[in-house]
């Protein structure tokens, strides 16, 4: 069980990285690779702190080995740059500590792709996914439509 | 005002959407050794042996550290050992450390450290510890260190007791045609910061400890490490960049102290300590729990004429800061209302749980739950509107506090206008049961409460402004940033009072003991006032010294001087001036010849006038202003199922001055969300063995997306006029009405009285059947 | 972080994963078959799940597949739970799973995954108990098809190197009317303080059942009594004097609290469906 040379793609780079077979991919991006934006909350899968994009899906990066993302493009918060959603959280103080605020925007960024014309029960099933333990979800949610208003075409 | 009121962008906004933000545990350069703890696996339980011998065979292990007897350690009373010797007094308690060169390797040794235990009977509620004959959980209570208005009572469980003694009872219970008496009771529950709670520390070969820790009090972390361990304070330096959440949870002294003998054990290499989010729900201090008792006597106005209550708070193994919370539970135990004869009795209690640390609200979201439901069934016995009763005695300027203190305009917060207010918001006069159809109702729920803050009466708080060669200013402060955003509020508070640009103020977000001033502890809704209050005099300081080299170069008296947008100049000509940049560091002449210096602005503040509390009556002055606020919470409640929704929740707030719009808005709908979840979910589940049995986020269940409700808030602003620009502190006021108003507004829609949390379907069922039962 | 580490291996075939598993066991091993391997990894942690050689069988075709042949539908056990509910080809399987944990770990769990899960809840295979799946199983022996009812008893009775590879369901049952709700002990997060699923089928009542009971379960003695002529109460009288024990008591519900729940769903779902 020697450890394992992989290659990942991460935040548009190609990263050779030597791990266990067992490490978690958020314990591969934070010890291996330095990318400290995903944050461990609960190593259980249950906060979603630690969440990032996987082929344009949110991960739980405590929920999935290292190894499993061989191929797959891996983004994590450090990978976006000045997005529509994290300009709404800057304005709509959609953060206060910071901790869950990684995992939000990821499973927020994510979710503004794959449904661009989400409805209040689609955000609800996906960002009930994460935990904030500051904010009331209401500088979140107002985050979120802020983004989705301003995609919708002529909107 | 210019900048004061404004929703200014925080200070720390983009590195934390950008996720560069960094906490305790993202700093990870150089080598440093992994620590992880082997905890209790029960609540109360004698140590018979420890056996590391296989653990001590993994590769990498450095150091196991068990069995070993330290200094005790404890704020109030020092009764805690840091690593358990002898018995095990909660579930979760350390009893080994193992330090090794990764965490997998710690984690694999501190699993083969094979602990035997023989059971000992539970204390598992303050009401069980308070009874005679009761188990024990310290058999040596009268030999603790402790301070001196701490009270434990040798051959108990009682760790202290606080009593407040006001009036005349007999004249009180006399003047009284209604009474009500009421038993609440609840488990404790937890913070659950996000961030889960660490600490690193190393020892440097001159004797230099540096520690750095996610941690409300790292002033208090260095002092309790020098004198626990006799090391010198001067030697310490305590690093807190910001934290991932805190909520009183982080301002107690623990990992600081066992990541110090870990390093220690290796010969200061450093060490790091993590929780788990399980360690950090059982481990690390919890939210207390609590059983009241409350007894109002109201005249037939519905005037409340006498008041008895008791406390039994659920400290836990060890008292810590449990004692300062039963203090603070008995300073303002009657809730926001005025009461003239009136017999309190608070204690706190040892028990076999996890130990309690501060919570949000330090003591008054737990109390007004008693208080405030028991105010419900006063109002339903003398027939009253809810809110009219809590109006006609709601506390004001000339009344006095449970320890004497004459409140006046300044020092205490409108409550009435609280009122008024949410009953508009709220739209009180729809009235209580709205029927949606013959299953669901709309059923409200109201409460009062205040606050004052009983922190230590020395408490400093200290700023230093330094300057840039552009003219810009480098604000550092004490003040934690746990999330509230206070160092931007400081900055704001800066900016207003030199009239200059936000932007051009830059805030120093880490702090670490040994170059930044001093402030207390970040808690109490302290920041804004005390660190403000510090702002206001550094700024003051600053004024003087730039005017007296801007009064020599311009050739004018420094009373002609004005300061705005980083400029000294005339009042009477504002062409005529100087940029901060030209005289932060001196001006230069022409020729290169120079007058003035380095501009380094100083300024701190301490609370006046607080005191010690009367042993007898409680007669003192435990704080410095009591903000006030008013509830109300909405339901939609299934009638068949006693299952409910959460429509809307409301919080009108005595604020003195909004700072920053949308942070006090962010502040107060945080805390209600928080409030909701502990009043409506959270909650430590104890076996018979005092065993926690949810210690995880998928059994211990903070509120989630659009579980919420619609938040409304009020703010009534009656200035405070000692703190920084009119403001009261706000950071726990939209918590601690919740469990009152959920509870209120439950009890109304199910037609039973509720007594306990979390307000779970459950418990309707129970009192639904309890009451059916009672009437066959 | 695990505090063990294991060999990974990712075949690409089913005979391939069948083989290697009986390799790694003469060799001294303890292998795992591992789809989305959500309960290796949260209960490896804390020391209740155990593997030293992890055969992730995510890369094998059968296992990923989802489409209908003849009048069957064919849902591979390593789809996540949100793979299928984006397609939606089951709306009660979709309505069921949508339930499980959370939206970003569903899209880790599997469906073969949840129904074999240790955590007794394993509520994916209430829809399947209730449409009388065939479920495709890969062994030492060979490829089998097995009515749900012989192998799921409380859980799936898998031989050791069997693989759950896909179910298949019919038709009829997929387009049948349904009702299903999960009640928690408080709003919508957390483990199930009872999951019903309900379907009707040639007039007939099927209804099953996680959160009650320390397993999954369908109850035909209960069917029959909801089933039969009577007052609504009669019926679901009857069928709670009929199911199996024990009852959960724990920090979700009490026992008593727990029948409660259950009768109220039991009779909305027969209103649903009458």
């Amino acid at each position: 069980m020697a450890s394992k040379t992989i290659t990942l793609h991460v935040n548009g780079e190609v990263r050779t990285i030597t791990v266990r077979a067992s490490d978690t991919l958020l314990f591969a991006l934070r010890g291996k690779l330095g990318l400290t934006g995903p944050k461990p909350g609960c190593l259980n899968g249950d906060c979603g702190a630690c969440t990032i994009n996987v082929d344009g899906w949110p991960m739980k990066s405590c929920l999935m080995l290292a190894v499993e993302a061989v191929g797959k493009e891996v983004v994590t918060i450090e990978g976006l740059h000045d997005t529509p959603i994290q300009r709404a959280f800057v304005e709509e103080f959609a953060f206060q500590c910071g901790y869950c605020t990684p995992g939000f925007i990821m499973n927020c960024h994510s979710l503004l792709k794959q449904h661009p014309d989400a409805d209040d029960r689609i955000i609800k099933e996906w960002l009930e996914s994460n935990i904030c333990r500051c904010t009331s979800y209401i500088e979140i949610e107002k985050a979120v439509k802020s983004v989705l208003r301003k995609e919708e075409p002529g909107g | 005002m210019e900048v004061i009121g404004k929703s200014v962008i925080r200070k720390d906004a983009a590195e934390k959407v950008t996720g560069r933000a960094k906490y305790t545990h993202d700093y990870q350069t150089g080598r440093i050794l992994s620590c992880k703890m082997v905890i209790s696996p029960y609540g109360h339980a004698k140590i018979i042996s420890i056996d590391t011998s296989n653990a001590q065979k993994v590769p990498g292990v450095r150091a196991i550290i068990a069995g070993k007897h330290y200094p005790l350690t404890g704020e109030a009373i020092r009764d805690r050992p840091p690593i358990a010797v002898e018995k095990v007094r909660y579930h979760g308690e350390p009893v080994a450390l193992v330090v090794a060169d990764t965490p997998g390797q710690a984690k694999t040794a501190a699993d083969l450290i094979k602990v035997q235990y023989e059971l000992l009977p539970v204390v598992n509620s303050p009401t069980q510890a308070f009874q005679k004959g009761a188990p024990l959980v310290h058999e040596h209570l009268g030999e603790y260190k402790k301070e001196e208005d701490s009270h434990p009572v040798p051959g108990t469980n009682i760790a202290t007791l606080y009593k407040i003694r006001k009036g005349q009872m007999d004249k009180g219970w006399a003047e009284s045609e209604t009474v009500v008496e009421a038993s609440f009771s609840f488990a404790p529950s937890d913070h659950a910061a996000m961030e889960t709670r660490c600490a690193t520390a190393e020892i440097k070969p001159d004797g230099t400890i540096i520690i750095m820790t996610s941690s409300q009090a790292p002033f208090m972390v260095k002092r309790l490490i020098a004198d626990y361990f006799g090391e010198d304070m001067g030697k310490i330096i305590v690093h807190t960049p910001l934290v991932g959440g805190a909520f009183g949870g982080k301002a107690s002294v623990q990992l600081e102290v066992l990541a110090y003998l870990a390093s220690k054990a290796v010969g200061g290499e450093p060490v790091k300590l993590l929780n788990s989010r399980e360690e950090d729900i059982i481990t690390s201090p919890c939210h207390i729990g609590l059983d009241a008792t409350v007894k109002f006597g109201a005249d037939r106005n519905g005037r409340i004429r006498a008041a008895e209550i008791r406390y039994l708070w659920d400290g836990g193994a060890y008292s810590d800061k449990a004692v300062d919370v039963t203090r603070s539970g008995a300073v303002d135990c009657t809730g926001p209302y005025d009461i003239e004869n009136l017999w309190c009795d608070s204690y706190c209690m040892y028990t076999n749980h996890p130990y309690a640390s501060p919570f949000r609200g330090f003591s008054h979201s737990e109390l007004s739950f008693a208080i405030e439901r028991t105010m419900d069934l006063l109002a339903q016995k003398l027939n009253m509107d809810p809110l009219e009763l809590r109006y006609i005695n709601a506390i004001k300027p000339g009344d006095t506090t449970p320890t004497r203190v004459k409140l006046n305009k300044s020092n205490v917060g409108n409550l009435r206008k609280c009122i008024d207010k949410l009953k508009e918001l709220f739209n009180w006069d729809e009235g209580i049961i709205k029927e949606v159809n013959k299953r669901y109702v709309r059923v409200k729920g109201v409460s009062c409460s205040w606050k004052t803050s009983t922190i230590d009466s020395d408490a400093p708080s200290g700023v230093i402004l330094t300057f840039n060669r552009d003219g810009s200013i480098n604000l550092m402060s004490g003040v934690v940033e746990i999330g509230t955003g206070t160092k931007t509020v400081l900055a704001q508070i800066l900016a207003e009072r030199l009239k200059m640009d936000v932007d051009n103020i830059h805030v120093r977000m880490e702090v670490d003991t040994q170059t930044t001033p001093e402030h207390w502890k970040t808690v109490a809704s302290r920041g804004t006032f005390m660190g403000g209050r510090a702002v206001l005099r550094a700024a003051e300081d600053v004024i003087q010294q730039l005017k007296e080299v801007a009064a020599c170069v311009l050739k004018a008296p420094k009373d002609d001087l004005e300061i705005a947008d980083s400029r000294v100049f005339l009042r009477d000509d504002p062409s005529i001036g100087l940029h901060f940049k030209d005289i932060g560091y001196g001006y230069k002449y022409p020729n290169g010849e120079t007058i003035g210096q380095q501009i380094i602005g100083r300024g701190s503040y301490i609370l006046r006038h607080l005191t010690h509390l009367d042993p007898e009556t409680g007669a003192g002055k435990p704080g410095p202003e009591w903000t006030v606020a008013a509830y109300g919470v909405e339901i939609e409640f299934d009638k068949r199922d006693y299952t409910y929704r959460l429509i809307k929740a409301c919080t009108v707030v005595d604020i003195g001055n909004v700072m920053n719009e949308k942070a006090a808005l962010g502040q107060v709908m945080g805390a209600m969300s928080m409030g909701l979840a502990f009043a409506g979910r959270e909650t430590f589940y104890f076996d018979e063995l005092g065993r926690v049995l949810n210690p995880q986020l998928r059994t211990y269940r903070p509120l989630r997306y659009g579980e919420n409700p619609q938040y409304v808030v009020g703010f009534v602003e009656t200035p405070q006029l000692d703190g920084p620009y009119g403001a009261r502190g706000v950071g726990e006021h939209g918590l601690m009405g919740m469990p009152g108003a959920l509870g209120n507004a439950l009890s109304n829609a199910a037609g039973v009285s509720l007594h306990h949390l979390p307000l779970i379907p459950e418990l309707v069922w129970r009192a639904k059947e309890a009451a059916k039962n009672a009437s066959i | 972080m695990l505090p063990f580490d294991f060999d990974y291996f990712q075949p690409k075939s089913l005979k391939e994963a069948v083989e290697l598993f009986r390799y790694l066991e003469q060799q001294g091993k303890q292998p795992m078959f591992f789809s989305g391997g959500t309960e290796l990894i949260t209960l490896g942690r804390i020391d209740l799940a155990f593997s030293d050689a992890v055969i992730d069988i995510k890369n094998i075709p059968e296992c990923k597949v989802m489409q209908y042949s003849g009048d069957y539908l064919f849902i591979g056990g390593a789809l996540s739970l949100t793979q299928i509910e984006e397609a939606n080809p089951f709306p009660l399987l979709t309505k069921v799973a949508s339930e499980v944990a959370d939206h970003t770990a569903r899209g880790k769990i599997t469906l073969g995954g949840n129904i074999c899960a240790q955590i007794f809840y394993r509520e994916a295979v209430l829809p399947l108990l209730l449409a009388d799946s065939q479920l495709l199983i890969v062994g030492p022996e060979g490829v089998q098809t097995i009515h749900i009812n012989d192998i799921f008893q409380q859980q799936l009775k898998l031989k050791k190197g069997e693989l759950l590879v896909q179910t298949a369901t019919e038709r009829r049952f997929i387009e049948a009317p349904f009702f299903t709700v999960k009640r928690r002990q408080q709003w919508d997060t957390g483990y199930p303080l009872i999951t019903i699923a309900a379907l009707k089928i040639d007039q007939e009542f099927r209804v099953a059942i996680s959160g009650l009971c320390p397993f999954p379960f369908r109850s035909q003695e209960a069917e029959a009594y909801l089933n039969r002529q009577g007052s609504m109460e009669e019926r679901i009288d009857g069928a709670l004097s009929v199911l199996p024990k024990p009852i959960l008591d724990d920090v979700e519900g009490s026992a008593q609290y727990r029948l409660f729940v259950l009768r109220n769903l039991l009779y909305d779902a027969l209103v649903a469906l009458e």
